[in-house]
């Protein structure tokens, strides 16, 4: 288990102070000034060396990422924080920005002077009204402190945080959907190339980052990158903010070490599944986008990015969706598929067109009223999918399906056969 | 599934003009600087945010030509955006506008049961605005609160860790017009793990 000292996020569950005088006890903002004066290539390598991977889903390293970003380009440099969270399962980044605001802001500073940009915006969703009020709040505390604004800690750098609230779009958690929302349009993900880095917001050089990994980014710095590399296994470093969501004795957000076993991480931390170990039917490992994972696969499976991969599934955002065994697994993928049809944004045929009729087939299939031959037709629609989008909702529409068929296949041929005897 | 917010067509009744108000008018002074001056079509999503809160909750057609007004923009590209969002209602809305998540993680823990004590204690069906004009209740995507499910968002505000119970208490109490606890209903600190709070 993750030992206390090596926790990043001490107020997690908000039983201290979120505001200004709390985040300063925790150690946010204390050395600032001397991490800006590591310089930004210095800065840029240190987070490389940590090889902390992006929190928001890819995997992406972060300091490859960082160091995309031109170095003069004779335009405004931009950092877009991603607090879009809207992936089910995850809620992760709600508690950072409502009790510890303040560390998210400290990350901002550090991340845009790394990647040379004055101006840093947080896309916020829009449900979120009492986090973004708490994360305002946190702002004007800061520049009233000359923590940011004109030559921010004292460093000669000048930096703005502005909070923008979306509006309801599962979409603009996708980086260049984001973008498009930001420029006050429809956030439909764009064609890349051009990457962000080369044009993003306003055309300009642009990084988009998750919450979690910027504010992880001074502790890293502070401690530095031997000490997070040390956490957690190669290439799969460092802690990381889990979910535990539905059926678990206490559903809960824990930050535990990359790649903790998932049984443990159910068990020590949930309060284990309901109705016992044996009574689990299936897990999602890593939000609705990744595909489930059968009891057998999680009695072993280690919790971090390479581990998951192997097994067909995918670290994601780290949200592990329990289901026991009373649970109708076919509806609980349709549910999903109803998301994913709902939150299309409808600029591609594949995914606009497929997840509807995905969603329509998966209703009937929770009742058996389709053919055998249908159970094929639905996975060649989900290759068909698959890959073919401009983003990857596409994708994640797909992959919920094809994890259901991989591992529950008869279990939907059952209740065809037993409808067709119902019937006849 | 009806949803005030997913409608594409704009309110028929035509009401009356649509001013900002003079609070709200200094408000979107603050609002556009956060943005370059040259981009303040930036800023369409705060400000038709602005104008549905001055709106008793949803965007006439006029108060989206006010809008494109003040941003100089055209009031289709306003429209758009208006469609595209899922928190933007194109018609009017009850007092309280009860959004009960539907999504996997809090169907797993009963939302379906939250759905029914809604349409029994506010007598009007999903999608739908009671006759009272007291409640609209619908059904809407992951809130982003998977580990305090099951939960609903009333206006502004969550409410979780609920059960049937406590959320028909929460909807007798906004019916009789009595104050209510935001949050956790069972007494839990966000998503703290141990269950050793007081309830």
């Amino acid at each position: 288990m993750l030992k206390e000292k090596d926790k990043i996020f001490k107020n997690l569950y908000g039983f201290e102070d979120w505001k200004l005088e709390g985040a300063k006890k925790r150690g946010i903002w204390s050395n600032t000034k001397e991490l800006i004066k590591m310089g930004s290539d210095k800065i840029v390598e240190e987070i490389k060396n940590s090889q902390l991977r992006g929190r928001g889903g890819a995997g992406f390293p972060a300091g490859l990422k960082w160091s995309f970003m031109p170095k003069d380009s004779g335009k405004d440099h931009y950092l877009v924080v991603n607090a879009d969270e809207s992936e089910p399962g995850t809620c992760k980044d709600r508690e950072i920005m409502r009790n510890d605001p303040h560390l998210l802001l400290e990350g901002c500073l550090v991340a845009a002077f790394a990647m040379h940009a004055h101006t840093c915006y947080i896309y916020i969703r829009g449900e979120y009204y009492s986090e973004s009020s708490n994360l305002q709040k946190a702002i004007d505390e800061a520049y009233a402190n000359n923590l940011i604004g004109k030559n921010a800690c004292g460093s000669g750098w000048d930096f703005d945080i502005y909070l923008h609230r979306g509006a309801g779009a599962y979409i603009c958690g996708e980086e260049t959907a984001l973008l498009e929302s930001l420029e006050g349009k429809k956030g439909q993900p764009r064609l890349k190339p051009p990457f962000p880095a080369g044009a993003g917001l306003y055309g300009c050089p642009t990084t988009v980052t998750n919450v979690e990994t910027i504010a992880v980014s001074p502790t890293i710095l502070r401690r530095g990158s031997k000490w997070f590399a040390n956490l957690g296994s190669a290439n799969n470093t460092g802690t990381k903010i889990f979910s535990i969501s539905g059926h678990v004795n206490n559903p809960c957000n824990v930050e535990e070490e990359m790649g903790i076993p998932l049984k443990d991480l159910i068990e020590k931390h949930a309060g284990g599944v309901i109705g016992g170990w044996e009574n689990l039917l299936a897990v999602i490992p890593g939000g609705a986008s990744v595909p489930l994972l059968p009891k057998s696969i999680c009695d072993t499976v280690k919790m971090d990015f390479d581990s998951l991969k192997e097994v067909q599934s995918g670290l994601g955002t780290a949200a592990v969706i329990v289901m026991n065994k009373s649970t109708d697994i076919v509806e609980a993928i349709a549910r999903l598929s109803h998301f994913y049809k709902h939150e299309s944004c409808g600029q591609c045929t594949p995914c606009r067109e497929g997840t509807g009729w995905m969603y329509r087939m998966m209703e009937k299939m929770i009742h058996g009223n389709v053919k055998h031959k249908d159970i094929d037709k639905i996975l060649d629609v989900t290759k068909q999918i698959e890959g073919h989008t401009i983003c990857a909702l596409g994708d994640a529409a797909a992959w919920p399906i094809q994890g259901l068929f991989r591992h529950f296949r008869p279990e939907i041929e059952k209740r065809i056969e037993e409808r067709n005897r119902r019937v006849a | 599934m009806h949803h005030p917010g997913t409608n594409n067509k704009v309110y028929k009744k035509i009401n009356d003009n649509f001013e900002w108000s003079s609070e709200n008018f200094k408000k979107i002074s603050e609002i556009i600087k956060k943005y370059p001056s040259n981009r303040i079509q930036s800023a369409v999503i705060p400000l038709l945010d602005l104008a549905q809160r001055q709106n008793n909750g949803w965007l006439s057609k006029n108060s989206m030509e006010k809008v494109a007004e003040t941003l100089s923009m055209s009031y289709i590209r306003v429209l758009e955006v208006a469609t595209f969002y899922s928190m933007f209602n194109l018609e009017p809305i009850g007092k309280n506008f009860v959004q009960i998540c539907r999504t996997t993680p809090c169907w797993l823990r009963g939302s379906d049961k939250l759905s029914k004590v809604a349409q029994e204690v506010c007598e009007t069906n999903i999608g739908e605005t009671s006759d009272d004009e007291i409640f609209t209740v619908v059904e809407v995507e992951c809130l982003g609160a998977c580990c305090n499910a099951p939960m609903v968002q009333i206006n502004d505000d969550y409410y979780e860790d609920l059960d049937e119970e406590s959320f028909k208490k929460i909807l007798q109490d906004l019916k009789d017009n009595k104050s209510i606890k935001v949050g956790s209903q069972i007494g839990r600190k966000s998503s703290q793990p141990e269950r050793k709070f007081d309830a």
